[in-house]
């Protein structure tokens, strides 16, 4: 390394194992001294653990310009075992640092945000203890994703990867105590932690695989021996990456493992747009990234990926459209937008799905937080009329069922909440496409891939784009336009500084974000293609073309598309549904789009019932089988049966067989029948014990007779 | 010379005599009597091979049975004394404690 710094200049590369230790440093100072220390303080002390990791990460990058092909930092030997030597080692090149950079930069001002979301958020749930927390457990997510994207081993990112789904776990659940029938964030937790068991299921079996064929789980090894590999066992590579898929689409919410992400949205809002948008959901896509090398020899898996990942994009669009919830349109938004991400990696377009993920981590964690401090505007503006008397009359009963999430409440926000309608428009343009903010150029790069390699995940994903413009248009007329269609909306306020500053922030990377890729620069594609072109044996003349892919007809396309689509939005949500409003309360649509698409609105709103499918399909007959195993094969089977009746009545009947029979019977009997026959024989022999010496002295002679007589005549 | 089955027979006689004698009386002395009867039975018929043998033998055991049979007749006659104390009578119908 020494010699590397004086030909290459200086580099930083040492520090690399700090991004997981100043987390982890931050949440055991929480843990320990928490309990002692203000709100403040605590916050300051994880804003600052994932602020130092993000500083860390910086000097990674610095580092990388001067020494562009990275380097693997060993941190210890982790697992020795036969042939099996794994060691705890950061790769760092210039995919994981971007990763790296995403997680420490959107989580550190996502920390900052949630000090100020947190400080009213424990107040309004009435527990302000669990401040400390939630803090805890987001320096551990924090941990726990720079373990995946640092990692240099398949074992070692499957650690990180556990890591981020325990912590979503804990933070899906974080208000465990209250949801439906004060059950239902918990079951939400569980959900999203099963679901996700399924594909780490995948991700395991995948491993397994790859160390029976590679004996290693190195990436450099792999991807080094991969060519081979696929040429001795051709199935084993395919095999891998299915494997590896049915991960992904547990960790990153596509179908059919999607279910668990709009629920997830039951944790507080930070964690929505941190976890459950960001970064962790991506988690898949970087997978894919990172194991190019085995998805480019594998085409057929390839093929399925990119179908997959249309699939999801255009399906959650479609039920976006008509979702009432702030939050699972944003949730039904994700899984859109990672389906384009997967599609994406699944054509081999690795830098457009990167591209997108990074976008996406900016504007999705605007959204998020913008529509967190929407949610507490209104929230506020219902603790205001709560506590006024005269106001409380305008409620009209809906004290109790009043939902702050819930869309139809809202209207007439962007006078009274300013800067979060400018931030949220700005995100909701930038996810739209509207050039030339960061989703533009992102999104139409994937659809310009799409458009030379897979012309059918083309076209879904142009109508998921038409789909994604027009709930985003919605959404903002919905809840910033028009009047205010219920009490606490109209009294809703700003939020404070420290919530607002770090969507401005995220706002400003919305929008410059794009000039991280512009078509013919293209500063990203070349800055990963240093990690991503190494060990690449083949790249297909398709794939070369489309890599630096700007293609006007492409792009006019999708705006043209997006503008058509705000547009029907102003119409039916700006225009229609105030007149709609006006209609008497019996025959008045909730939503004017429902008038216009009827019955499929109805599919949509109920979300296909895929929730229910998977319940008629998978979990009534699943829960009917243990209940079937619990109730007849163990309970009354092994149980009732086979333990009552076999083993202890067996053992009951053997016991008494050996004491009755054979204790009482045979051993006793024996020595009780010694006993008598000795006294019976005994008495029957006495009687010959005449005590007349004659007889003695008969019996002698008769003996002697006896002896002589055999003597003589034998 | 007579011949030697003579003596065989003299001494089985004698020696009958003194078993019937022991069994069938009553009288301890008369037993006794019986006793010594099968005792010189059976010295008649040593002597008399002695003889036939022309060998020493068969007297010096005649001579060991006498001594036997002198010590004999003194504990049997003490015995008899002993009983007779206790019993007042020498009956050995009477003396039957070792019945079972």
């Amino acid at each position: 390394m020494l010699f590397n710094q004086v030909v290459n200049g200086p580099n930083f590369f040492g520090l690399v194992p700090w991004i997981v230790f100043f987390p982890l440093i931050g949440l055991l100072v929480n843990i320990i001294a928490g309990g002692k220390l203000s709100e403040k303080v605590i916050g300051i002390i994880a804003c600052s653990a994932s602020g130092l990791a993000l500083v860390v990460a910086v000097l990674q990058l610095i580092s990388l310009a001067s020494n562009p092909a990275g380097m693997v930092v060993n941190l210890a030997d982790w697992i020795n075992v036969g042939e099996l030597h794994i060691h705890w080692a950061f790769q760092v090149d210039t995919l994981s640092v971007t990763m790296m950079l995403v997680v420490s930069g959107v989580g550190t001002l996502i920390h900052i945000y949630a000090m100020g979301y947190m400080h009213e958020d424990v107040r309004f749930n009435g527990d302000p203890g669990r401040f400390r927390r939630f803090f805890v457990f987001m320096n551990l997510f924090i941990a726990a994703m720079m373990v995946l994207v640092s990692s240099n081993n398949y074992l070692m990112l499957f650690v990180g990867w556990e890591g981020v789904g325990l912590c979503s776990y804990l933070l899906i659940g974080f208000w465990y105590e209250k949801g439906k029938d004060g059950i239902g964030n918990s079951i939400a937790a569980k959900k999203a932690f099963v679901t996700n068991r399924v594909g780490d299921f995948g991700f395991l079996i995948a491993a397994f695989i790859m160390f029976w064929s590679f004996h290693t789980f190195d990436f450099n090894v792999v991807f080094d021996h991969a060519p081979a590999i696929a040429r001795i066992t051709p199935w084993v590579i395919p095999a891998i990456t299915l494997f590896m898929l049915l991960g992904v689409t547990g960790k990153s919410a596509q179908i059919p493992l999607f279910v668990w992400l709009p629920d997830a949205m039951a944790g507080p809002t930070p964690v929505s747009a941190l976890i459950h948008a960001a970064t962790m959901v991506t988690a898949g896509v970087y997978l894919i990234a990172r194991s190019h090398v085995l998805y480019g020899l594998a085409p057929q898996t390839q093929y399925i990926v990119a179908i997959i990942g249309g699939a999801t994009g255009l399906f959650a669009a479609t039920i976006a459209l008509a979702q009432f919830d702030i939050k699972k349109v944003l949730a039904y938004s994700t899984i859109s937008q990672l389906g384009f991400m997967v599609a994406a990696v699944g054509m081999g377009a690795i830098v457009a799905g990167m591209f997108h993920l990074v976008m996406h981590a900016f504007f999705k964690a605007l959204l998020f937080l913008s529509a967190g401090s929407v949610i507490q505007g209104v929230e506020h503006g219902h603790h205001h009329v709560e506590h006024e008397p005269k106001l409380k009359k305008g409620l009209k009963g809906q004290e109790k069922t009043f939902d702050p999430q819930d869309m139809r409440n809202m209207g007439g926000l962007r006078t009274r909440m300013k800067t979060t309608f400018w931030v949220y428009l700005i995100g909701a343009l930038a996810l739209a496409g509207i050039p030339p903010l960061a989703g533009f150029w992102s999104k139409d790069e994937i659809l310009a891939e799409g458009f030379v390699l897979r012309p059918w995940v083309y076209i879904m994903l142009t109508i998921a784009a038409f789909c994604t413009a027009f709930y985003m248009g919605r959404q903002i007329i919905l809840v910033f336009f028009g009047e205010p269609r219920s009490a606490p909306a109209e009294h809703s306020r700003e939020n404070p500084l420290i919530m607002t500053v770090p969507l401005i922030i995220l706002a400003v990377l919305s929008v410059l974000g794009g000039l991280l890729n512009l078509p013919k620069i293209q500063t990203f594609a070349n800055w990963l293609d240093l990690t991503l072109k190494t060990g690449q044996p083949v790249q297909s003349a398709s794939e070369a073309a489309a890599a630096g892919g700007f293609n006007p007809l492409v792009a006019f396309i999708s705006v043209l598309l997006a503008l058509a689509a705000i547009g029907l939005a102003w119409w039916l949500y700006f225009r229609r549904y105030p007149e709609l409003q006006k209609l008497p309360a019996a025959k008045r649509p909730d939503d004017p789009l429902r008038t216009l698409i009827g019955p499929v609105f109805t599919v949509l709103e109920n979300k296909y019932w895929v929730d229910e499918l998977y319940w008629t399909i998978f979990l009534n007959p699943y829960i009917s089988l243990s209940r079937f195993l619990a109730d007849v094969i163990e309970w009354r089977f092994w149980h009732d049966w086979f333990h009552d009746v076999v083993i202890v009545g067996g053992y009951r009947q053997i016991t008494r067989f050996l004491s009755v029979r054979v204790d009482k019977g045979v051993i006793d009997a024996a020595g009780n029948e010694l006993g008598t026959a000795t006294q019976r024989s005994a008495g029957w022999l006495r009687r010959i014990q005449t005590g007349f010496v004659r007889n003695y002295a008969l019996a002698v002679l008769l003996g002697v007779v006896a002896i002589i007589g055999y003597l003589i005549l034998r | 010379m007579l011949p030697i089955t003579y003596y065989l027979g003299l001494s089985a006689i004698l020696f009958t005599i003194g078993a019937l004698g022991v069994l069938v009386r009553r009288n301890a002395i008369i037993i006794f009597m019986s006793v010594e009867l099968m005792l010189n039975s059976a010295n008649l018929v040593f002597v008399a091979y002695a003889r036939y043998f022309s060998s020493m033998n068969g007297q010096i055991f005649v001579f060991f049975i006498m001594a036997v049979a002198a010590a004999e007749v003194a504990v049997g006659l003490a015995l008899i004394v002993a009983i007779f104390h206790t019993k007042q009578s020498i009956d050995v119908d009477e003396i039957s404690n070792l019945k079972g």
